[in-house]
């Protein structure tokens, strides 16, 4: 089963950065280079395969649309497969799919992706279709309408029926109170439904230009067999007038928030309590490598917090924590458990709380700093394994403002984070009231 | 639990996220290593990265389950890393993160698989924990009562989840009776009354040197292989305890099931009996089911459903070839005022597909996608360790990567159009649907 325009939802980004570590010095080994439009090209050689993956990476997500406006960035990307100047609706995938490849495409708060895979003599022509629909979209309103409906469609099956996704947008709506993250990157039904063909079509003529995009191409390719494709097929468009990304900044956080959702189909409640935490672009920066650090001692599998939840006391089914330095804006430090039986979620909160008092009081021990510094260091040796990941990790980097030397000197970054430093991070971040609670809970038998 | 939270994920996302920068076919040799004690593995050696994946497969899974006690061979999968040997939970999960290895099971209606990866510099110590995982796991009490309520927090959630009802539903539905109609997860009932013992006994008549098919990809040379798969699959018993599942022929009874679910948007699954791996026509169905709903974005119903009515986000179609039986199933999602709809239009186009078959064009671009993109299935070394494992237990040749492709071109528009008017019946579809939808009803 492979669905088309997929959404990445700020959950998935948390795990998949946990999931997809950066990789080792120089494991990925990019070269680089920027057209005279602006454009940024990254290439990846990897020979195993005569195959390479196709990126391009717009700098503009969900929090960057208009106010009242949510969903747009999404919706756009949706469109990006209908048809251009140069081609009818349909004929991008067609052309891709009669090529033996694969394309899709992605959303995201930051970013919006595109991407097909194929063979590697194929590159040429995946290039001249990526690069036509960066200027050449033809937003028509009878593709509009029905486009709307399967974006409806799409967020009832990934938000409206499942009383767990409601919850974690009503609790990212409560983290920010005046960032853009406030707003789901589907967008909310409502403002979806009051898009217009003229709003798509300027944001995209806002955003979708050679200087707003970095290329990425990995796989059985050189950085001579790139340039001059690149140049041919993007080099051509002119560069876009110059763009800035405003966001709104987040004002002091005075209270701590809770949010509750009850429903009756709720059989396994949950709580997950959120801090407001610096990013790549956000806040105190000097902290965020000792939070990745600090999630992988608390969250792992015999980490700090599911050792004493699950396995010792018994109070939960299983227990959480975890971290995602991504991000233009605010990121989270997010803890979550769910109640063992007969366990109430009052016990369960406390016993939660008690964990993280404990945390900011006692610290992080040195023995557990030096294991989990050891993992993340093999999970950049297995970062390698695949080629297209680092295209992945790449991309959202430098499409959120890192560099490459970012990503490349991850291990020794994370090699560098000490105990006192994981303390201090851990400090800084869990305060209360920069807190959201959310709870999941059964609903009342009334 | 980290493991917890990536489940989270949906598919799509997934699909978004999983790039595949694969090895070709043609750059894949396939090895068959023989150890001394006669444990047979296919290998492809790669030594590019220092990592080892491995993957394995008893034949026998959750179809086997003891009645009244399904999910035996889940909750198995989920403790046999939960300590072993002279380690308990903690201690043997600990020494999993210190040496980096990812281990775990999981089971199937026909099969109880595994999988390990490592660095090859704690090559020895990986495939040591391997082995006392499948030969002296533990089963403490302690551990088995964490996972068990683990499992049973999960069955609470999926109990609730549209998507798994469904798909439970049309198993039920179809293999009334039969072993397939088997939870693989188990049951609230059925979970909370299996035994330490019922594990034990799994372990020790399932797993076994004569039901067993492995798959290792990485940094290991043939002579390093055949010393590792004799100390550590050498202990497990020669035979597994002889079973027998029926062979049976999904229910074509045309049954539509409704569970009322408080939803905005039904969730919809279709089906019937479809065609086995090992049918000489299994690759013009394969072809056909592309056109009709597997091809994504190309496919008729993608095309029917969403892009010209805007009906689902997704509407797709998949052959389901098992051990014993086999089916072709569907699946979309869509407002509850539209299901009717929605159904309607895939029985159409079952029928057209049925009536009319495909076009030579049609057939032209099936066959070039599904061999162009054969090779971006071998994506990163446990994926091309898992194909090792499914070709074995599939019972397809050493070269099958080198074929395959020529399996898909010998197709004939003939072949395509008799399968599909013998195959797709849409008067027997059976039919599940969860949420409020209006206009269809249980019969």
């Amino acid at each position: 089963m492979m669905f088309k325009r997929t959404l990445l939802t700020a959950a998935a980004a948390a795990a998949a950065w946990l999931s997809v570590l950066p990789a080792a010095a120089e494991v990925f080994n990019p070269k680089t280079f920027t057209l005279d439009n602006g454009m940024q090209v990254v290439v990846i050689s990897n020979h195993r395969a005569p195959i390479v993956t196709h990126m391009v990476w717009y700098k503009v997500g969900s929090a960057d649309e208009p106010r009242g406006k949510s969903g747009i960035a999404h919706f756009v990307e949706h469109l990006m497969f209908k048809a251009t100047k140069n081609m009818k609706s349909g004929e991008f995938s067609r052309t891709v799919a009669r090529n033996g490849g694969r394309d899709n495409g992605f959303t995201s708060y930051d970013y919006t992706g595109y991407y097909q895979s194929v063979a590697a003599d194929r590159l040429g022509i995946v290039m001249q279709l990526e690069a036509d629909r960066m200027r050449n979209l033809i937003i028509d309103p009878r593709e509009v309408e029905p486009e709307r409906l399967v974006v409806l469609e799409e967020r009832r099956s990934r938000t409206d029926n499942s009383p767990g996704a409601k919850l974690f947008e009503q609790v990212n709506a409560a983290l920010y109170l005046n960032y853009p993250y406030r707003d789901p990157i589907i967008g909310w039904e409502h403002e979806i439904r009051r898009i217009t063909a003229e709003d798509l079509r300027a944001f995209y003529d806002k955003w979708y230009w050679p200087n707003n995009t970095v290329l990425v191409v990995a796989g059985d390719v050189t950085v001579d067999q790139v340039r001059p494709l690149a140049e041919k097929y993007y080099g051509v468009i002119p560069r876009g007038p110059g763009i800035k990304r405003e966001r709104t900044a987040e004002p002091p956080h005075n209270a701590a928030r809770r949010v509750i959702l009850r429903d009756r189909r709720v059989r396994q409640p949950s709580v997950r309590k959120r801090y407001m935490a610096p990013s790549h672009g956000h806040g105190d920066k000097q902290h965020i490598y000792a939070l990745q650090v600090l999630s992988e001692i608390i969250g792992g599998n015999t980490g700090v917090l599911s050792k004493s939840l699950v396995r010792e006391r018994k109070i939960a089914v299983s227990a959480s924590a975890y971290y995602s330095s991504d991000g233009i804006g605010p990121s989270a430090f997010t803890y979550f458990a769910s109640p063992a039986p007969g366990v109430s979620m009052e016990k369960l909160e406390a016993a939660l709380q008690v964990e993280i008092d404990k945390l900011l009081e006692s610290g992080v021990t040195a023995e557990e700093v030096a294991r989990a510094k050891s993992r993340m260091s093999a999970s950049a040796i297995f970062a390698r394994d695949s080629a297209g990941r680092g295209a992945r990790v790449l991309g959202a980097a430098l499409a959120t403002g890192q560099t490459i030397e970012d990503v490349e000197s991850w291990p020794e970054r994370i090699e560098a984070v000490t105990q006192e430093q994981i303390n201090e991070a851990a400090k800084a971040v869990m305060i209360e009231s920069n807190s959201v609670t959310g709870l999941l809970l059964a609903k009342r038998p009334s | 639990m980290s493991r917890a939270r990536l489940a989270g994920m949906s598919a799509a996302v997934l699909v978004a996220l999983i790039l595949t920068t694969p090895s070709t076919h043609a750059a894949v040799k396939v090895q068959e290593v023989v150890s001394a004690k006669g444990i047979t593995a296919w290998l492809v050696e790669d030594h590019t990265n220092p990592i080892i994946s491995v993957n394995f497969a008893f034949r026998g899974g959750s179809a086997l389950d003891p009645d009244g006690k399904d999910g035996v061979a889940n909750l198995v999968s989920a403790t046999l890393d939960e300590g072993a040997g002279g380690m308990d939970s903690e201690t043997f999960q600990r020494r999993l993160e210190d040496l980096s290895v990812s281990l775990g099971f999981s089971a199937r209606l026909d099969t109880f698989s595994g999988r390990m990866r490592t660095l090859t510099r704690n090559r020895d110590d990986a495939f040591g924990l391997l082995k006392l995982a499948i030969t002296r796991p533990r089963f403490d009490p302690e551990a088995v009562e964490r996972i068990r309520s683990q499992v049973l927090a999960g069955l609470r959630r999926a109990s609730e989840n549209p998507r798994r009802l469904a798909n439970r539903a049309m198993f039920q539905t179809m293999f009334p009776g039969h072993p397939y109609s088997r939870h693989t997860d188990g049951t609230l009932e059925t979970v909370p009354v299996i035994k330490i013992a019922d594990l034990k006994a799994f372990v020790a008549r399932r797993l076994a040197r004569d039901n067993l098919v492995i798959g290792v990809v990485g940094d290991i040379t043939v002579a390093e292989l055949k010393t590792l798969l004799d100390t550590t699959f050498g202990e497990l018993p020669a035979t597994a305890e002889p079973w027998e599942v029926p062979d049976v022929t999904a229910a074509a009874t045309g049954k539509q099931v409704v569970i009322e679910k408080p939803i905005p948007q039904s969730v919809i699954r279709f089906g019937h009996g479809g065609i086995k791996r090992e049918d000489p026509d299994f690759y013009a169905a394969y072809v056909m089911n592309y056109v009709l709903g597997g091809g994504g974005f190309e496919s008729r119903l993608h095309e029917e459903v969403r892009e010209k009515r805007g009906l689902a986000y997704s509407a797709f179609s998949y052959l389901s070839p098992l051990d014993h039986s086999a089916l072709i199933i569907g699946g979309a999602g869509t407002a509850n005022a539209q299901a009717a709809q929605t159904i309607d239009i895939v029985r159409a186009e079952w029928k057209r597909m049925a009536e009319q078959g495909l076009s030579a064009l049609e057939l032209k671009d099936a066959k070039t996608y599904l061999t162009g993109s054969y090779a971006l299935r071998f994506g990163s070394s446990p994926r091309i360790a898992a194909m090792l494992t499914g070709l074995q237990l599939e019972n397809l040749g050493r070269d099958y990567f080198d074929i395959r492709n020529s399996l898909i071109e010998n197709v004939t528009l003939d072949d395509v159009n008799r399968v599909a008017k013998s195959l797709l019946r849409p008067e027997k579809l059976t039919l599940v649907v969860v949420g409020q939808p209006e206009n269809i009803s249980a019969n």
